[in-house]
């Protein structure tokens, strides 16, 4: 299998770099249910990584145990060659772990713009009497984290709503919105929840390509649930399959796509 | 035609940012400030002041400290009337504690004793949200004003149960007691509400800002992104306090001159104050001006209109004053939620197209 230490290259000759972070063992329960059940697997650098599965198949648990949501009952987080400890989501953000939401979760009354820019968190770091003043450091941090944030409004295309009150946005912008704050912070690894769910083709190309895109500019590492399977195929590099919150497969597109157990979950199996 | 943006183009980020992007914006605030410094002192007298620039300047600021943690936080607070009344009283302490101090600094501490005294109330909204911890500040409210009634120590053991402000000067010139000129007394609030004005809007443009801004409309998202809602909604609580102390501390100093607590600081203080920041707009600090000014000055029109200019009887007129204060809350409720600073946004998007508006 793979060598885990070094990495690989994969087959459009992009360079997939050592496991940055790795869950080990990780059951989660709420109550008598078994949400996530001793399930493995690790996040390489640079690659995207799918989870998919069924519905209740414990995917956005899983997520939710990454982003620090839950804690598991059993098993460990490895984040950067490091066991992680129990924290807070805001802690596990400012680690570098920046992520997007199923169901959008945007800062409605503000502008596209301050959307961004609060995604900017960890790199403005000026004090509060520096803020209150608004000359010197802070005004410089806020110029240099603006052109920043410039820079990832026009990589997204939406300048022209930058000033635009995010509720103002249909969907499909909202989500690129979404996109664009969690890539605003420059995060390590950058996790997606169902970044696709809602689109028609076309919205669904583009997201498909920004994603693309980010991977390939900034070497994001990128862990992404989805349900659209042509999608998830095309643009991920390894899969993990999960069912009943058991992983049932992992391994590159190809392989999960000819693993037995996982047409069987899908396409459902005999009962005799 | 009058108000527009064509033209007025940005070419750096700094101009961007700055808190009127619009040239017409910027002049009109400039000439508001040349008239409010250079002119108005020079023709008011006390009847003005006492009537309409103390209250307006004052209360703007409360407002303000009350549109940070309800407008841009999402905080809800009824307490506002005790901690104006914590300033109030810690001013008055200090300024009978060290009567050589500058009561410019007196002011400014009294102003950070109510930052502390409101992050300590603010420390149950980690738990509670919405209607809850508004309950939760109404018991600030209540608590404070009985300490301020009960312990002697705080009203310097008086006969009265009274503060009363002692005469104190800037540069020689008096602005509270007695002697107090009409226009020092105005200067020194406009001082302080333009101080604390460009304070609010610094920190609610920039990082800090948005903090409160994202714990407002989506605590989980804030806290996704790295927010700390710990450090977050008691920064908002203690800024807001601060003003609201300052306002607080000058309501009683420079304003009455003398205090009762339960009367000058009671829960009506607290609707008040509540009141402006919804009339005028929840997070806006324009708002908090159109807000005060608003609820200020309809008492006197309608004094100005029903006693003098109708002859109604004076008891009418205070009765129909309350009457109409409702009937607008709940118009703009109903009507625009975001109160008068939204109206005026509408209109200034309105003059940007007229009057060729396709």
């Amino acid at each position: 299998m793979l060598d885990q230490t070094e990495g690989f290259v994969t087959e459009d000759g992009r360079k997939i770099g050592p496991v940055v972070m790795e869950m080990k063992n990780i059951t989660l329960r709420f109550g008598g249910v078994v949400a996530i059940k001793d399930i493995s697997f690790d996040i390489r650098e640079g690659e995207i990584r799918a989870i998919i599965g069924p519905n209740g198949a414990g995917k956005s648990s899983m997520l939710n145990v990454i982003s620090g949501f839950y804690h598991p009952q059993e098993g460990e987080v490895w984040y950067k060659g490091a066991k992680r400890p129990a924290m807070k989501p805001y802690q596990v953000a400012r680690q570098g772990i920046a992520r997007t939401f199923q169901n959008i979760a945007l800062f409605e009354g503000m502008s596209v713009l301050d959307n961004v820019m609060t995604g900017r968190f960890r790199q403005m770091t000026s004090g509060f009497w520096a803020q209150a003043l608004w000359k010197g450091p802070a005004e410089r941090e806020e110029i240099a984290n603006r052109e920043a944030v410039e820079r990832i409004i026009d990589f997204l295309e939406i300048q022209h709503i930058r000033k635009t009150p995010v509720g103002r946005l249909p969907y499909g912008l909202k989500k690129r919105v979404e996109l664009a704050r969690a890539l605003a912070a420059e995060p390590s690894i950058l996790l997606l929840d169902e970044p696709m769910a809602g689109m028609n083709v076309e919205e669904k190309e583009d997201m498909s390509r920004f994603i693309l895109d980010v991977n390939d500019e900034f070497g994001t590492t990128i862990a992404l649930i989805e349900h659209d399977m042509g999608v998830v195929m095309d643009l991920s590099d390894r899969v993990v399959v999960m069912d009943y919150g058991k992983k049932i497969g992992d391994g590159t597109p190809d392989e999960v796509r000819n693993n037995q157990d996982v047409i069987d979950a899908y396409l459902g199996v005999a009962h005799d | 035609m009058l108000y527009r943006e064509a033209g007025d183009f940005k070419t750096s980020y700094v101009a961007d940012s700055q808190t009127f992007p619009i040239k017409f914006d910027r002049y009109r605030y400039y000439a508001v400030l040349i008239i409010g410094f250079a002119f108005i002192p020079f023709v008011i007298n006390d009847y003005w002041v006492n009537a309409i620039f103390l209250p307006f300047l004052i209360y703007s600021i409360a407002a303000i400290g009350l549109n940070i943690l309800t407008g841009y936080c999402g905080q809800v607070s009824l307490g506002t009337g005790g901690f104006m009344a914590v300033g109030a009283y810690a001013c008055y302490k200090l300024m009978t504690a060290f009567p050589e101090v500058s009561i410019l600094i007196h002011v400014l501490l009294a102003g950070g004793i109510t930052a502390g005294v409101g992050v300590l109330f603010g420390l149950p909204s980690l738990r509670i949200k919405g209607f809850y911890l508004a309950v939760a500040t109404l018991a600030a409210q209540f608590f404070l004003v009985w300490l301020f009634n009960r312990v002697p120590w705080f009203y310097n053991y008086s006969a009265s149960g009274q503060i009363n402000a002692p005469e104190r000067t800037m540069f020689g010139v008096p602005v509270t007691g007695p002697e107090t000129a009409a226009w020092a007394a105005y200067l020194f609030c406009l001082v302080l509400t333009v101080f604390c004005a460009l304070i609010a809007r610094n920190l609610t443009r920039g990082m800090m800002g948005r903090k409160w801004m994202a714990i407002r409309d989506m605590d989980i998202a804030a806290e996704i992104i790295g927010v700390n809602p710990l450090m977050a909604k008691l920064s908002a609580f203690a800024v807001s306090s601060f003003f609201v102390g300052v306002a607080g501390a000058l309501f009683f100093a420079v304003y009455l001159g003398a205090v009762e607590v339960g009367e000058a600081f009671g829960i009506t203080k607290s609707f008040l104050v509540l009141f402006m920041v919804i009339i005028g707009g929840l997070g806006s600090i324009f708002g908090s001006f159109a807000g005060a000014a608003f609820l200020v000055l309809l008492p006197v029109v309608l004094k100005l209109v029903g006693v003098d200019l109708l002859g109604w009887p004076t008891d009418l007129v205070a009765h129909l004053q309350l009457i109409i204060v409702g009937a607008l809350i709940v118009l703009f409720l109903i009507v625009e939620p975001h109160g008068l600073a939204q109206l005026w946004r509408v209109a200034k998007e309105k003059l940007r197209l007229w009057p060729f508006p396709h």
